[in-house]
């Protein structure tokens, strides 16, 4: 069960009307690496996990979702006003004929998103290396949105996410750690 | 104190059709260098925190597009 805090994680500010930001934004909406992957990812490998980092599973799935909304919220300001003559020189014609202005979960280039973007092995350290190696990718999905937009105040909720990402790599490391068993146990050469 | 970011030099060729970018560089940020996290390290106040993404000063590494970076922003 969730309960669920009407505001966003970090507040989200967008200083100019540029909807082709929006088109590279999506990426982490409905992208292989993006926040609707990840919080699935970790909710479902959390039953199969051993019992000791099934908390930081649920915990970091859950923020995921937080990370979502925020994503969603920049992707909705950035289009909502836009003309349909807009959307089409933003390269957003194409979403505009299936969609107006709903979002929808795909990426940058317009695939949809599918459950193949995601594992679940069932091995605790296969799939723990799974979220590592995910949350690394997201991280560098962030730096490549950074690079591409040149709104600060997007900028600043996106350094905010990337840090997120740094911390989740971190706890997952972490867990990979706890797991072996080994951390506290004296070296004697 | 490790670096946020590397740098390489990837080979240029005379022949090349863009103008070669001949440095490269790539984030390394500070999780990577870290381990099990220890005990009672420097932490943000908690105002600093909200707005950092995380409560420990030393898993902190701010990224700047090329942009922010020349008009002044940290240069990490």
């Amino acid at each position: 069960m969730w309960i669920y805090e009407k505001k966003l994680q970090y507040p989200v500010r967008v200083s100019t009307c540029n909807p082709t930001l929006a088109k590279y934004l999506i990426e982490q909406y409905g992208g292989a690496d993006g926040e609707l992957a990840a919080a699935l990812r970790y909710l479902n490998q959390r039953y199969t996990i051993p019992d000791k980092v099934i908390g930081l599973l649920t915990d970091i799935g859950t923020e995921e979702f937080a990370h979502l909304e925020m994503i969603a919220t920049m992707v909705y300001k950035l289009t909502k006003d836009a003309t349909p003559e807009q959307m089409k020189a933003a390269g957003l014609g194409d979403h505009y004929a299936n969609h107006d202005g709903a979002l929808f979960y795909q990426n940058a280039a317009g695939v949809p998103w599918t459950a193949s973007y995601i594992a679940a092995k069932g091995d605790p350290i296969a799939d723990l290396y799974e979220d590592i190696a995910a949350e690394e990718k997201a991280r560098a999905t962030y730096q490549w949105l950074i690079n591409l937009s040149d709104d600060p105040d997007i900028n600043d909720s996106l350094r905010f996410l990337r840090e997120r990402e740094i911390i989740h790599a971190q706890r997952f490391r972490e867990a990979v750690e706890i797991l072996k068993e080994e951390r506290d146990r004296q070296t004697i050469f | 104190m490790n670096t946020h970011q590397k740098t390489y030099h990837p080979y240029a060729s005379p022949f090349d059709p863009c103008k070669p970018l001949t440095e490269k560089t790539y984030s390394t940020p500070p999780h990577l260098y870290m381990g099990f996290q220890p005990p009672n390290l420097p932490q943000f106040t908690p105002a600093e925190a909200l707005r950092a993404g995380t409560l420990w000063k030393d898993f902190y590494d701010p990224y700047f597009n090329s942009f922010e970076r020349a008009k002044g922003g940290p240069q990490t």
